[in-house]
C-alpha cells in the first residue's frame, strides 16, 4: 500500500495531476489552506489526492520506524474528508518543504512530534476537501449544500437520492476556492479516529518486500564501507592503499574526514579490501579514556561552577532550614542506540543532481547536507527516505548521507555505504550519560519544599541541534528535569510543585558524542528524579504514591495516571515475599504517564526479574489505539533493557563494545507481561513514541528497592552490582 | 560458479566460496527480504530455512550450502500460518527483524514432534528486536500455532 517517489516527480505529479489537490501553509503561528493554483508558490505542508478514478492518495513525510505513523497521519486526513480507507493509497514523501514539521520547523521525525504536530493541521485540509466536494456536488444538483452529507468517498443528496462519488467530483472541486475554517467532525463522528486500523506498512513487511536503507538498488551500484579510527580523534598515520585496490573487486580507496573508505563493486570485497588496509593509527585525543576514567571525571565535575537553567525560589537557603534533608548522587552510563539496521546510505552525485536514499529521521537535514557534501544548490537534490529498520532516535543524526555523498562524488558511481555492526556500536551518538547531585528539603509534614539538582553530562546539542544550547545549558540534557521556558508546552519538566528549585548544568568535557535516544534525556533523568522521590518518600514516612499526589496537588493529568495506574494494578495490595512493587510516573512531550513494576531479586545471583509492568497514559485524544499500546509496550521494553543490562565500554580513548555478544540487551524470556492503559481524555493532544520509556526504569528500580531495602543508584542492575550492593547491607 | 538452490529455484553465481549466504542472497540473487544486522550468528535478523531448519545466513558461506534447499522470506508462502498470524496480531514495528523471526518461528512451528507455545517461545532468546515487540510476538507465535492446526484439520 505504500510507495516512495522522487521529490521532483514528488512536485511534479501532484501539481500536474487533474483532481483536487489540498495543502497546508504551516507557519509557527499557524497554519493556512492553500489551493492547487498556489502550491507552486507557498509550502503546503501536507497532500492528499483525489483523481478521477475515485482514489485517494496520501502523502506522508514523516519517517516510519514502526510507531505506525503512515498510517495515523492518513487516518486524520481520511477521517475528515470521509475517505473510503479501502480506496486510501499512503505515499512516503520525500523532503520537501510542505513536510516540515509544524512545532519543530523542519521535516524531521523526533519527540513524539509527527501527530501532534500535524494533527490540527490534517483535519483542516481534510476538512477543507469535503467542503469543496460538498459544494461541487451542490452546485451540480442545484440544492442547497446544507442538504448533502458525505461518507466513504461519496456525496449524497438524500431528499433526491442522488450519489456522486469524490473521483467524479474531483476536477470540479479543484476550481472551487479552499475554505478558510471549514467545519470538522465532533468525536462522535468519527470512523476512524480512536478506532484500531490495520497499519499500512504491516502486509509488505511481512512479506519480506518492504524496502529499508540497505534493500535500495541501482543499476552499475558499488559499496562502500569505512575504516574507522579505533580512539575519539585518532588520524591515520600509514595504511596500505596498494594492497586494498589489489583486491579482487575494489573499485577506488578514498580519504574522508570520518576515515578511509573503500569503494568496490561488492559488498564482500568492499570488506575484503578495507581489511587490506592495515591502518596504523595514532593515539587519539584522550588515550586513557575508559569507564572508570569517565565515571571519575564526570563525578569530580560536580564540584565545578555551573550554568543555571532553572532558580525559583531560594533552594540552598530553604534546604538549610528543612525539617529534613536528603541528598544522593546518581549516575547514569553511556546506552548506544543499535538500531537492528545499522547505519547505511545509498547516493549518486553526477555533475548536475544528487540522489540520496536515506534511512533518516531528519529527511530537511539530509536534504541540506547532501547540499553542501555534493557542492550542489538544494534544489538540485532529492533525499528520499526509505522504511527505517528502527530510529530510536540515532537517524535524527544524518552524519551517514554526508558520508554516502561524499564517496559517491569522489569516485563517480551510485554508491551504497554500509556500516558494520560494529561500526554502528562504535560510532553511535550515544544517549548521554549524567552525573547527578541532588539535595532535597522537606517540612516538618514531609512536604516536598525544596530542590537543588545538579547535572553534568556531555552535550547532545553540539551534535543534533546546537540552538539547544543556550548560556552554558544544553537543554536535551536537562530535559525532563527542566525545559527551556518558550517550550511550556512540551512540558519535559519536573512535575512536582516545588517552591524552591535550582537546577543547574555542566558540560563535560568529555570526547563522546552524544544524541538522541528515545524520549532523549526524559529517559535517564526521570530514572533519577524518580528514584529520588522514592527516597524522599521514604525519608518522609510515607507511601510512594501518596508521597507523589501529595506533591502534585493540581497537576490532575499526573495525579489521574498515577491513581489509574495504581488503581489497576492493584498499589497497596500485599504481594509474595521476595517481590517487590514499585512506582513512578513522568510527563513530556505533552503526555503524562505512570507505570507500576513488580519484580523478584535471586539474592543468590543478583538476577532481577520484572514479572509484571501496569502503564497508564494520558495522551489527549487517541488516533490509533492499537499502535499506540505497541508504543508503549517497546519503549517500556526499551527502558527496560537500559536498566538491567544495558552500558557501553570505554577503552583506550576509544568504544571497547563492538557488537550483541558484547552489548547485552534485554531478550524475549526476560520481558514482564505488559499492561497499557490509555485514560480517557479530551486535553490537547500529545505525544506516544518515547512514552513508554521515562517511567519504566524508575518503576523498576524502586520496586527493587521494596524488595530488597537497598536503594542502587547507578545503572545497569547488573546481577554483580545487584550482588556487592546486597552484601554492603 | 557456486550453484544454489534458493526458494525453488536453481541460481549459478559467480562469486567465491567464502562469501557469506547472507550477501549473496541479498545482492547477488536480489532477495532483500533477509537483512543484516549482527553478521556473527547473534540477532537471528538473517535467518533462512536450509532444508527445513532455522539457519543464520550470516554466518555460513556459499560453499557450505551448495547442494541444499533454501527457503528465504520470500519463499515462504503468504498463506504461511505465521505470515497470517503477523498480519492478524500487527506484530512488526520497524519490520526489519521480523523476515528472520518470522522464518524462526516458522522453522519451530512446524518442528515434529510438535512442540507447543511456550517451547517455541523459550526458543527465541537468540533473537533480538529493539523495537521491543516482543510481546506481539508471543502472540503471534500462539496465533499462528492455532492457525496451523486448523488447516491441519482441514487438509
Amino acid at each position: 500500500m505504500t510507495t516512495s517517489m522522487t521529490r521532483r516527480s514528488f512536485l511534479k505529479g501532484s501539481l500536474a495531476a487533474a483532481g483536487l489537490t489540498i495543502g497546508v501553509s504551516v507557519t509557527p503561528f499557524g497554519h493556512r489552506l492553500l489551493d492547487a493554483s498556489e502550491m507552486d508558490s507557498f509550502s503546503p505542508n501536507a497532500f492528499f489526492k483525489i483523481t478521477p478514478d475515485n482514489k485517494v492518495a496520501i502523502f506522508v513525510g514523516n519517517a516510519e520506524m514502526g510507531q505506525g505513523v503512515l498510517t495515523a497521519l492518513s487516518m486524520i486526513v481520511a477521517e475528515e474528508l470521509e475517505a473510503d480507507w479501502s480506496r486510501v493509497t499512503v505515499k512516503q514523501a520525500p523532503a520537501a518543504d510542505p513536510f516540515k514539521n509544524p512545532i519543530i520547523g523542519g521535516q524531521v521525525t523526533v519527540a513524539s512530534a509527527s501527530v501532534r504536530g500535524f494533527y490540527d493541521a490534517l483535519r483542516k485540509a481534510g476538512a477543507a476537501g469535503r467542503a469543496m466536494l460538498i459544494k461541487a456536488a451542490a452546485e451540480t444538483w442545484k440544492v442547497p449544500e446544507d442538504e448533502c452529507n458525505t461518507s466513504m468517498s461519496k456525496v449524497k443528496h438524500a431528499k433526491s437520492s442522488r450519489t456522486l462519488t469524490y473521483g467524479q467530483l474531483s476536477l470540479k472541486a479543484a476550481k472551487l476556492e479552499v475554505p478558510k475554517d471549514p467545519p470538522l467532525k465532533k468525536e462522535e463522528e468519527f470512523r476512524y479516529l480512536g478506532k484500531p486500523m490495520p497499519r499500512v506498512d504491516v502486509p509488505e513487511k511481512v512479506a519480506g518486500k518492504a524496502i529499508y536503507g540497505l534493500d535500495v538498488t541501482l543499476k552499475d551500484l558499488h559499496y562502500a564501507v569505512i575504516a574507522r579510527p579505533p580512539a575519539y580523534g585518532a588520524k591515520p598515520l600509514s595504511f596500505d592503499q596498494k594492497a586494498a585496490e589489489q583486491v579482487s573487486g575494489v573499485h577506488k580507496v578514498v580519504q574522508i574526514p570520518e576515515g578511509i573508505a573503500v569503494c568496490a563493486k561488492s559488498l564482500d570485497a568492499a570488506l575484503k579490501g578495507r581489511d587490506a588496509l592495515k591502518v596504523n593509527w595514532d593515539k587519539g585525543v584522550l588515550p586513557d579514556m575508559n569507564n572508570d576514567y569517565i565515571e571519575k571525571s564526570m563525578l569530580e565535575d560536580l564540584n565545578k561552577p555551573m550554568a543555571s537553567a532553572v532558580n525559583t525560589g531560594d533552594a540552598k537557603k530553604a534546604i538549610g532550614e528543612a525539617a529534613k534533608k536528603v541528598e544522593a548522587n546518581y549516575f547514569v552510563p553511556f546506552v548506544a542506540h543499535t538500531t537492528m539496521e545499522p547505519m547505511n546510505c545509498t547516493a549518486y552525485v553526477t555533475d548536475d543532481r544528487c540522489d540520496v536514499w536515506a534511512p533518516t529521521q531528519a529527511a530537511t537535514g539530509a536534504l541540506m547536507l547532501a547540499s553542501k557534501a555534493s557542492g550542489l544548490p538544494p534544489q538540485k537534490v532529492n533525499a528520499n527516505t526509505t522504511f527505517l529498520g528502527c530510529g530510536l532516535g540515532r537517524r535524527a543524526k544524518p552524519d551517514f548521507v554526508v558520508e554516502a555523498v561524499t564517496i559517491s562524488k569522489a569516485v563517480g558511481k551510485p554508491v551504497k555505504l554500509m556500516w558494520t555492526r560494529e561500526e554502528d556500536v562504535k560510532y553511535d551518538y550515544f544517549r548521554a550519560a549524567g552525573s547527578h547531585r541532588i539535595e532535597a528539603g522537606l517540612d516538618n509534614q514531609g512536604r516536598l519544599i525544596a530542590w537543588s539538582h545538579k547535572l553534568v553530562s556531555p552535550s547532545i546539542a553540539k551534535h543534533i541541534n546546537p540552538m539547544q544550547l543556550k548560556d552554558g545549558v544544553d537543554w536535551f540534557c536537562v530535559w525532563g528535569i527542566a525545559d527551556r521556558p518558550e517550550s511550556y508546552a512540551w512540558n519535559n519538566r519536573i512535575q512536582y510543585e516545588i517552591p524552591n528549585l535550582s537546577v543547574e548544568f555542566l558540560m563535560s568535557s568529555l570526547p563522546i558524542p552524544c544524541g538522541v535516544w528515545r524520549s532523549v534525556q526524559n529517559g535517564p533523568n526521570a530514572f533519577v528524579i524518580e528514584s529520588f522521590i522514592d527516597e524522599l518518600a521514604h525519608a518522609a514516612g510515607k507511601d510512594p504514591l501518596e508521597f507523589r499526589l501529595q506533591n502534585l496537588k493540581n497537576n490532575m493529568r499526573a495525579r489521574r495516571v498515577l491513581e489509574t495506574v495504581a488503581e489497576k494494578a492493584g498499589w497497596g495490595k500485599a504481594i509474595p515475599k521476595g517481590e517487590g512493587r514499585g512506582i513512578a510516573q513522568h510527563a513530556c512531550f505533552g503526555t503524562w504517564t505512570a507505570q507500576v513494576a513488580e519484580l523478584s531479586v535471586n539474592k543468590k545471583d543478583g538476577t532481577i526479574k520484572v514479572h509484571r509492568v501496569v502503564a497508564a497514559v494520558d495522551c489527549g485524544p487517541v488516533v490509533n489505539p492499537d499502535p499506540l499500546v505497541a508504543q508503549i509496550e517497546g519503549g517500556i521494553i526499551n527502558s527496560l533493557s537500559t536498566v538491567l543490562k544495558e552500558e557501553v565500554k570505554f577503552a583506550n580513548g576509544g568504544v571497547k563494545s563492538a557488537n550483541f555478544d558484547d552489548y547485552p540487551m534485554i531478550r524475549m524470556s526476560e520481558v514482564p507481561e505488559i499492561e497499557v492503559h490509555i485514560v480517557k481524555s479530551t486535553e490537547k493532544i500529545g505525544g506516544i513514541g518515547e512514552l513508554g520509556v521515562p517511567a519504566a526504569a524508575p518503576a523498576i528500580a524502586n520496586a527493587f528497592f521494596n524488595a530488597t531495602g537497598v536503594r542502587i543508584r547507578r545503572i545497569p542492575l547488573t546481577p554483580k552490582i545487584v550482588m556487592d550492593a546486597l552484601k554492603k547491607v | 560458479m557456486i550453484s544454489l538452490h534458493v526458494n525453488g529455484k536453481v541460481y549459478q553465481v559467480d562469486v567465491s566460496k567464502d562469501t557469506p549466504l547472507l550477501w549473496v542472497l541479498r545482492d547477488n540473487l536480489n532477495l532483500k527480504g533477509t537483512k543484516y544486522s549482527c553478521g556473527i550468528g547473534e540477532c537471528g535478523s538473517c535467518t533462512v530455512h536450509i532444508d527445513g531448519k532455522a539457519v543464520r545466513s550470516c554466518t555460513i558461506s556459499v560453499g557450505e550450502v551448495q547442494r541444499k534447499k533454501i527457503t528465504t522470506i520470500e519463499g515462504l508462502p503468504e498463506s504461511h500460518p505465521v505470515k497470517k498470524a503477523w498480519i492478524k496480531e500487527q506484530v512488526v514495528q520497524c519490520g526489519y527483524c521480523q523476515p528472520g523471526v518470522i522464518m524462526q518461528v516458522a522453522a519451530l512451528v512446524s518442528q515434529k514432534p510438535s512442540l507447543n507455545a511456550d517451547q517455541i517461545i523459550g526458543k527465541m532468546d537468540d533473537v533480538i528486536c529493539r523495537c521491543g515487540t516482543y510481546p506481539r510476538i508471543k502472540k503471534g507465535i500462539k496465533t499462528a500455532i492455532q492457525m496451523s492446526k486448523k488447516e491441519v484439520k482441514k487438509s
